[in-house]
């Protein structure tokens, strides 16, 4: 599957309150949520940001709570992928769940600035970044974030589980 | 003949049916109770319903409690407490209706739900805090949760462990808090990322299970995935007089291999404080800036027991807050708000002119109940002071104990106990 848009840039520490901030916290619908999405620390990302774009950030990205409602109205605004040098591990696995791709790829957040245009590739984690003519290589996911991935997410990996054990 | 394990490793490996677990390995671990909230449930619930099926994998293992904005904020609010009732009643699963109920991470290890040698997993990056029973607890998302709450299991990483040792013995107003902001500030907001911390040392023995809560509650503002202490004489303690079943004693392995091991001698340490906008911005008080300020919260799954607020009335008694201050008191649970108001900490805070409210988690996530407007700067006993945490993007927040955010709201400044009770 391919990926292509445009990136936003950030930096470290992007904390779950900047991707959503708690007094939004009682919506549940991710389109409404996403009309606040980056809202404190970017506040025209919800108008700037088009269908495919990428969001690069460097260390512990997504780091504070475990709200799911971050990745979601990240997806639900129209981000593709997240490509950052780590992420906080409750975000990484909200994001695997709800079916959001992320990458971690230093040399991918190093060699690209806001703007760029990029190309993702999530079987080979190739990252191509068209405006400057380079291409990276994201770390590969293990076997069985693949596997869950390709089986559409948590909810349906596990409804299968659940099918199988029952018969 | 199985390797040696930290502590976290050989809870995870009894909850997978192994003689022992590496960091890295992938497993599929039972959990012995799975927690949600009314933030987090209504989503766990509607990816819950589209697993096809219709009960919780054992009721006396999975708890709902409203938390985070109760009493009902407004109605969305309203709604989303709805939803968890409804779905908690028909299943029969743990519930505290407000009023009975607390701020999730305090009432639940006091209610005896989650034990010493468990895997807890709740939809509330706090949920660490039960690691200080000795019990591996992380926090995960909604549709983690949902699933946990139908099969009984989830599948995680095995971390590596750091161990952070503390020696020497606390000084007067230094406690668990200190203790981890001073950790925090050392080791960075992603020093533990990914990792267990394993707590231990002289300096932990003396701390009482509050404290001790305090400082695994915090082990996710250093990244970590939980905050890990083996059990001692405090802990079962504690836990025989609330135990809702059996319990398992685990210890690390004295040989245990650990992916880093920070020594502190902490007998020198003073309050600290976690100046905005990062819990690792932690100076000792006495190089922090005497900033004014317009707000001070003592409450939260941090330091809103009954010990902290004892810390707080006994710099509060007698005094009175100061008149440009709002000083807003949230014991965090039912319990620990009769104790209070039996010890008459409630009158000491009501007589010093502060605002004493009913149990939630409100203030600390900006949710209600003390939000801040642009500009204004609060000192809190809560664990996160990002930007917009509390209120306004450009409000600040400093992260202190209950001691000095009570000496805060009396002096109507970053203070000590020590500046405003001569």
């Amino acid at each position: 599957m391919t990926l292509h848009g445009h990136v936003h840039k950030y930096g470290a520490n992007v904390d779950t309150d900047a991707i959503i901030p708690a007094r939004y916290l009682n919506i549940n619908d991710p389109l409404e949520l996403a009309k606040h999405c980056m809202e404190d620390i970017d506040p025209e990302f919800a108008a700037r940001v088009r269908p495919g774009d990428v969001i690069v950030a460097t260390t512990n990205f997504g780091c504070g709570s475990s709200r799911e409602h971050a990745p979601l109205c990240i997806k639900a605004s129209g981000v593709s992928c997240i490509i950052a040098k780590s992420f906080a591990r409750i975000f990484y696995r909200n994001a695997i769940n709800i079916g959001l791709p992320i990458l971690e790829c230093n040399d991918a957040v190093d060699g690209t600035d806001a703007g760029d245009e990029l190309e993702v590739d999530l079987e080979s984690g190739a990252i191509r970044n068209l405006t400057k003519g380079t291409t990276f290589q994201a770390k590969p996911y293990p076997p069985f974030m693949l596997e869950l991935m390709r089986a559409g997410g948590l909810v349906r990996y596990t409804k299968g589980r659940l099918a199988s054990r029952a018969k | 003949m199985p390797s040696s394990m930290t502590l976290a490793e050989k809870i995870i490996a009894a909850h997978c049916g192994r003689d022992s677990v590496r960091p890295g390995e992938l497993v599929n671990v039972r959990v012995d109770f799975v927690m949600s909230n009314d933030v987090t449930a209504p989503l766990a619930i509607q990816e819950f319903r589209k697993l096809g099926v219709d009960h919780v994998f054992d009721p006396q293992r999975v708890a709902f409690i409203p938390s985070h904005f109760i009493p009902n904020k407004d109605i969305q609010s309203a709604e989303n407490a709805k939803v968890m009732r409804q779905f908690a009643l028909s299943q029969g699963a743990v519930y505290y209706e407000q009023g009975r109920a607390g701020v999730d991470h305090v009432l639940l290890p006091d209610h005896g739900w989650v034990l010493p040698g468990d895997v807890v997993v709740g939809a509330d990056s706090h949920t660490c805090t039960y690691g200080a029973l000795g019990c591996f607890a992380t926090g995960m998302g909604s549709t983690d949760i949902a699933c946990a709450m139908a099969t009984g299991d989830i599948w995680m990483r095995v971390p590596p462990t750091i161990k952070f040792i503390y020696h020497g013995k606390l000084s007067r107003w230094v406690g668990g808090k200190d203790v981890i902001l001073y950790t925090i500030g050392d080791v960075g907001v992603d020093g533990a990322l990914y990792c267990a911390m394993e707590f231990q040392g002289e300096a932990l023995s003396g701390l009482g299970m509050e404290g001790r809560f305090t400082m695994s509650n915090m082990a996710i503002e250093a990244g970590g995935k939980a905050g890990l202490m083996a059990p001692d004489d405090v802990t079962l303690e504690y836990v025989r007089q609330r135990a809702k079943r059996d319990w398992t004693v685990y210890q690390p392995d004295a040989d245990a291999e650990y992916q880093a091991v920070h020594e502190y001698d902490v007998s020198q340490l003073e309050p600290m404080v976690s100046l905005p906008s990062s819990p690792a911005n932690a100076v000792p008080l006495s190089k922090a800036p005497r900033v004014e300020i317009d707000q001070v919260f003592i409450g939260s799954c941090t330091n809103g027991r009954l010990a902290d607020l004892r810390l707080a009335a006994e710099v509060m008694r007698g005094r009175k807050v100061h008149d440009n201050v709002r000083c807003i008191v949230v014991p965090a649970s039912t319990d620990v708000y009769l104790d209070a108001l039996r010890e008459g900490l409630l009158e000491v805070f009501a007589e010093a002119g502060c605002a004493v409210a009913t149990t939630t988690c409100g203030p600390c996530l900006g949710g209600y109940m003390g939000v801040l407007a642009e500009g204004e700067r609060c000192v809190s006993t809560s664990n996160r002071n990002f930007p917009g945490r509390m209120g306004h993007v450009r409000s600040e927040v400093y992260l202190a104990n209950p001691a000095v955010a009570a000496a805060s709201a009396i002096a109507g400044r970053l203070a000590g106990p020590e500046e405003v009770m001569r």
